[in-house]
């Protein structure tokens, strides 16, 4: 995209005009950021941690989800399962056959890629809407898959306890250790997604995405391209299906529901679809609005105590389908395209154009 | 032998249902082009206002029938009013979206009033099991496999022989060359809520019967995805013969390999479906111009 650069601000190599980070104050804010980031455990207590987890996760998953969806135009309705074949992996081989947590990672991530490689294939026929219920039907047959036949080494519906992670005789069991390892990683996968859509691969996505017959016939091998898409996107889910078996310690079919393929879809689209930023963005917004709704529930229900009950199970997913409904219809690019708009016009202050 | 008989007839009689419900699907994907996601929340809330005139406020089995049909209808509306109307113009694919998000609000705001309990229907279907040759029929599945073939034929009808009905089929085939002709578009995707609203009704209510009221109910919306696929996503009769398949092959697949097959049959179905004909047994094959 061109961006309207303040006067005075050019490139002189090639090495700046590639650069993601242009200016001092890029670097500057960028720095002071992640130092920011990293420095959160010190101060902030285990739930406010907890919840920054949480958004590591899901902004994992929902950094692969834009990949295949926002960037590759094929919508996925399997992120959830996809989690659950990289959690599942990582669980089994840590809990019974010894491996580590630093050696089961990339195996989850594998194990994932291939199995979204499978339920990818459909795309050599089918797209939009009707790919979108073949990952419906990942989303159904894979938890079916790991809860029945698979029981003996699953643990099926009976959850099965996963190690915490180790390195040396360092155990990562408390909220601030566990961010210590979720962080960096989900910081280096946005690095990853980021960059992966400036390259030749990332421009074939987008070109799929706006038009694939066009794209084939620039040359681009559309098939290949869009198995390429899902093997990065269930990569994605399977480092942080990962990253979830060891941070919640138990892992249970349950935990990977339709729902929650929705609500990251839902993260996608309120961040905005095909932005690297947006993806971060919509997870923040998303989860800290549950957050909040619980805090919110916790004073209704001081207040309403006969209704207190229900009261938690109900509004969680009234607000969180009213913000993706109103998201569509009043900002369908979502929160990446006001940040965008913020940022042009703060370039050009004191001008209006 | 007997067996393998009383699997294929809960099916049959089951795939019934799924078919009624797949038809809600296309009825609205036939005139909007919105695959409708919600279809099973939309039946929840059908089963729950027959259940509130029945039990809790004690009316007569026909008025609550008809109360219920009337709130169904009503919610389908407001779906249509408040959440597909500002997103004519827009990507289909936006309004599909925002019926996934649709059902997360209506499970959120069904639990907020009725709670997440289960309720009981009281019994409203006259008769009793009837047994042919070894082979039991319950009357609730005979009762529901017959009044979904009696709404089937109607709603048949009413495509091939009304005026509305030619005027959803024009829209279907094009929403602009429609308006050209003086048709109402908007009132016809209204049409269609409330269609599938009442469709959703009828289903919600003859399920309750045998599951309860409650949440769950919603999830059988989900076996008529395949259904759909399976006989085309624009063809009334493909719903019909998909909602059958499923409910056949769930049963067998259920009943004589093993227990937990049966809910993912639909779906391994489904993808077979996909990946060897897409547009479904007698859906339309589309055709790419560039």
């Amino acid at each position: 995209m061109a961006v309207a650069r303040p006067c005075g601000t050019y490139d002189e190599s090639y090495s700046q005009d590639m650069a993601i980070v242009r200016t001092r104050l890029q670097w500057i804010l960028l720095i002071a950021g992640l130092v920011f980031l990293f420095s959160l455990p010190l101060f902030l207590p285990g739930r406010w941690l907890n919840l920054l987890n949480l958004i590591g996760i899901s902004l994992i998953a929902v950094h692969g989800l834009n990949i295949l969806t926002g960037y590759c135009g094929q919508i996925s309705l399997g992120q959830a399962a996809f989690m659950a074949v990289g959690a599942y992996t990582s669980g089994v081989l840590t809990a019974k056959l010894g491996f580590s947590f630093w050696a089961a990672l990339p195996c989850a991530a594998l194990s994932a890629g291939i199995i979204g490689l499978i339920f990818g294939l459909p795309s050599l026929r089918v797209k939009g809407f009707y790919l979108a219920m073949a990952t419906l039907a990942a989303q159904f047959i894979i938890p079916a898959l790991i809860a029945h036949p698979l029981e003996g080494i699953t643990n099926g519906v009976r959850s099965l306890v996963v190690p915490v992670p180790k390195i040396g005789e360092t155990a990562f069991s408390s909220p601030q250790s566990m961010f210590g390892i979720i962080m960096p990683i989900a910081v280096l996968m946005t690095f990853f997604a980021k960059n992966l859509v400036r390259t030749g691969v990332g421009r074939a996505f987008i070109a799929i995405r706006d038009n694939d017959l066009a794209a084939e016939v620039q040359g681009v091998n559309v098939f290949g391209y869009k198995l390429l898409a899902f093997f990065i996107c269930s990569v994605y889910a399977g480092v942080a299906g990962c990253l979830w078996a060891h941070w919640m310690r138990a892992i249970n079919p349950d935990h990977f529901t339709l729902m929650d393929s929705i609500w990251y879809v839902g993260m996608m689209i309120v961040g905005g679809m095909g932005s690297t930023a947006g993806a971060v963005f919509g997870v923040a917004f998303l989860r800290v609005l549950d957050e909040l709704t619980k805090e919110l529930v916790m004073w209704l229900s001081g207040i309403f105590v006969a209704w207190g009950a229900f009261l938690q199970a109900a509004l969680g997913p009234i607000v969180y389908g009213l913000v993706i409904i109103l998201f569509i219809i009043f900002e369908p690019r979502g929160l990446a395209h006001r940040w965008e708009v913020f940022k042009a016009s703060y370039r050009l202050r004191p001008f209006a154009y | 032998m007997e067996a393998v008989l009383q699997y294929i007839a809960n099916g049959l009689m089951v795939g019934g249902v799924y078919a009624l419900i797949a038809l809600g699907i296309v009825l609205i994907y036939k005139s909007t082009g919105v695959f409708n996601f919600a279809i099973g929340q939309m039946m929840m809330f059908g089963a729950f206002f027959f259940w509130m005139s029945t039990d809790r406020f004690g009316l007569p089995i026909w008025v609550s029938l008809l109360l219920s049909l009337a709130g169904s209808v009503v919610v389908a509306l407001l779906i249509d009013r408040f959440t597909m109307r500002p997103l004519i113009g827009q990507p289909v694919l936006s309004s599909v979206l925002v019926t996934l998000a649709l059902v997360y609000f209506l499970n959120g705001v069904a639990i907020g009033i009725w709670g997440a309990y289960q309720y009981k229907l009281a019994e409203f279907l006259p008769g009793a099991p009837v047994s042919i040759g070894g082979v039991v029929f319950s009357h609730d599945l005979l009762w529901s496999f017959f009044l979904a073939m009696a709404l089937f034929v109607l709603l048949y009808l009413f495509y091939q022989r009304t005026r509305m009905g030619l005027a959803m089929r024009a829209t279907a085939e094009s929403h602009q060359i429609a308006q050209a002709r003086g048709i109402n578009v908007r009132t016809i995707f209204s049409l269609s809520w409330a269609l599938c609203g009442l469709i959703a009704a009828v289903c919600g209510m003859l399920l309750a019967y045998r599951l309860g009221v409650s949440q769950f109910l919603s999830l059988v919306g989900l076996k008529a995805f395949p259904a759909v696929l399976f006989g085309g996503l624009d063809s009334i009769g493909g719903a019909l013969i998909g909602g059958l398949t499923v409910g056949l092959l769930e049963n067998l697949a259920g009943g004589l390999i093993a227990p937990w097959l049966m809910e993912i049959t639909p779906y391994i179905i489904l993808l077979l479906v996909l990946i060897l004909r897409p547009e479904g047994l007698f859906g339309l094959k589309r055709i790419e111009r560039i």
